[in-house]
């Protein structure tokens, strides 16, 4: 039964578990995730790298969501084409979003691959949680 | 012993339809009636939407009375034009066509804009985000048989502000979020369902709908004003206001039209402009949440307490992505999580086939709303063929949406 296992590993790690990080609501709508420290990532990752990728996060979502100038500037061109921009062009927030993309692919393979755990991209949970899934931890070279 | 486990990592192997668990027959049938082609995430949408141009746009089910809406401004303008235009250019100035038209092209892009843009719908939540939830719920020590309604209180800017749970979407809804029950989607920043133009108003189309209702109130008010001009000066001279409809006749219908909508819509503009300034909803400020009705001391934690910066922040702020991702590619190996939903679309393949998959997807849409809708065998349809297989599906699925409860 060990070697079966071991077999599938090869081809996909098993699924352990999935630990949901939560939005935090405390400064109203934006989208804002919350830094405490789930007790269930505490055998693998340490508090610094998590805290880090999520403040980093929640620092490029501000930066999308942010009400200044630029923002300003695009929502009143669009107002006066009748937002016919929006089917050309691409806003500063889906520029963003690209941005956070690359980064959480960054992080994984840098960060959380290593220890066996996967982030997924908020956007493909509409921005709810930050799924994080922790692989079973099985040493690669026990197999067949 | 090795042989048995395998059956889970390569299905295509498996020659006939055996009575495997749902989803990898729901995999089987797929590949046997038709080339497994990629399927995008609208054609699995849950919600009471309908989609055109392969996802691109979205409608509500119903879509009210918005051919009534599109049909009163066209014919309008399109009288406008034909009958007062050419009287007015010759008698006072030629900018009256070209601002009318300015206003009509503003209102009708607005207008299909609202109707056919994704209002700001939550994807409901995935199982295992669900599950999460679930168990959190039932950790903070709630006893009872019958849980009530689940509620969780956050604080923003001070204000203590409820986020209800959404028994349909599975998920505590973000503040200022509520459930459309004729679109049965959860709507971020629900403003209200329009009939008017057929769909929910929400966080990512109100900028237009705001639009939509200042540019016609505009247009109403000029088609009104113009076509009073155009009866007064050809009533003048002593001839009278019967004679000068009974030669632009097209003048009385706007005529009529216009006197009747004009203060409707100027109402709604007004209305929704104070909205605008004080960064509120419809749905808030119907339910009276922030005017301390209640004797607390309430204020609106989302207000920037600065009119034009609450103007800017609503009508002029980054537009929010779509987050149902209508045209992306649903993935294989999670076809199977958003259920036996997949088990609809083979439907299609043969005539035999079709009552039994109808049977099915009664059963899918009773597994997504388990506390509304719990599939009893009396629901299915009385041309059910049920043979083994499909005797399976429905003890499993019935086993499941017993398990939700």
């Amino acid at each position: 039964m060990a070697e079966t296992h071991s077999l599938q590993d090869l081809q996909q790690p098993a699924v352990s578990s999935k630990v949901f990080i939560q939005r935090d609501y405390s400064s109203g709508t934006i989208c804002k995730f919350q830094t405490k420290f789930p007790s269930e990532l505490e055998s693998r990752i340490g508090k610094q790298p998590f805290e880090e990728t999520i403040q980093t996060l929640n620092n490029l979502y501000a930066e999308a969501e942010k009400l200044g100038g630029k923002s300003y500037l695009e929502g009143c061109l669009a107002c006066l084409t009748a937002y016919t921009i929006f089917l050309c062009m691409e806003t500063h927030y889906e520029k963003v979003l690209k941005k956070i993309a690359r980064y959480i692919k960054d992080q994984n393979e840098k960060v959380y691959a290593p220890r066996g755990l996967l982030l997924t991209d908020p956007i493909e949970r509409g921005l709810r949680v930050v799924e994080i899934t922790i692989f079973e931890d099985r040493s690669i070279g026990s197999g067949r | 012993m090795k042989n048995c486990e395998y059956q889970q990592i390569d299905p295509q192997a498996l020659p006939t339809p055996t009575p495997t668990p749902p989803p990898h027959h729901g995999n089987d049938r797929d590949e046997k009636e038709q080339p497994r082609r990629p399927r995008r995430k609208w054609e699995v949408f849950p919600g009471k939407n309908r989609f055109f141009c392969q996802g691109r746009i979205i409608v509500a089910r119903q879509s009210g009375v918005l051919p009534l809406t599109l049909g009163l401004i066209l014919v309008t303008s399109g009288l406008f034009f034909i009958f007062d235009c050419p009287f007015l250019v010759r008698h006072l100035t030629s900018c009256i066509p070209v601002v009318g038209g300015v206003l009509f092209i503003f209102v009708v892009i607005t207008l299909l804009q609202t109707s056919f843009t994704d209002p700001g719908i939550l994807p409901r939540a995935t199982p295992d985000e669900a599950a999460d939830i679930e168990k959190q719920i039932d950790n903070t020590g709630n006893t009872s048989y019958r849980p009530p309604p689940r509620t969780k209180e956050v604080l923003i800017n001070q204000q203590v502000v409820k986020l209800k749970y959404c028994f349909t979407c599975k998920m505590f809804r973000p503040p200022r979020t509520s459930h459309c029950s004729l679109c049965d989607n959860c709507v971020e920043r629900f403003d209200h369902h329009c009939p008017w133009v057929g769909n929910c108003v929400g966080k990512r189309n109100y900028r237009f709908f705001y639009t939509f209702i200042v540019s016609l109130s505009f247009l109403t008010a000029f088609i009104f004003g113009c076509v009073t001009t155009h009866l007064a000066l050809r009533a003048q001279g002593g001839k009278g206001l019967v004679f000068a409809l009974q030669e632009s006749p097209g003048s009385a219908v706007e005529l009529v039209i216009c006197f009747f909508s004009v203060w409707s819509i100027l109402g709604l503009s007004g209305f929704h402009t104070y909205l605008v300034a004080s960064n509120l909803t419809t749905n808030e400020d119907i339910k009276g949440s922030w005017s301390g009705k209640s004797g607390e001391d309430v204020t609106n934690p989302y207000s920037h307490r600065n009119i034009f910066v609450n103007c800017c922040s609503v009508l002029c702020g980054p537009m929010p992505p779509s987050l149902i991702d209508r045209r992306g590619f649903l993935p294989t190996d999670e076809s199977a999580q958003t259920g036996s939903a997949d088990i609809e679309v083979p439907a299609l393949a043969a005539k035999s086939e079709i009552n039994v998959v109808g049977g099915s997807s009664q059963l899918t849409i009773g597994l997504q709303e388990p506390f509304s809708h719990a599939p009893t065998p009396s629901q299915l349809p009385p041309n059910l063929f049920l043979n083994l297989t499909e005797a399976l599906l429905l003890a499993v699925a019935l086993t499941q949406s017993a398990a939700w409860c």
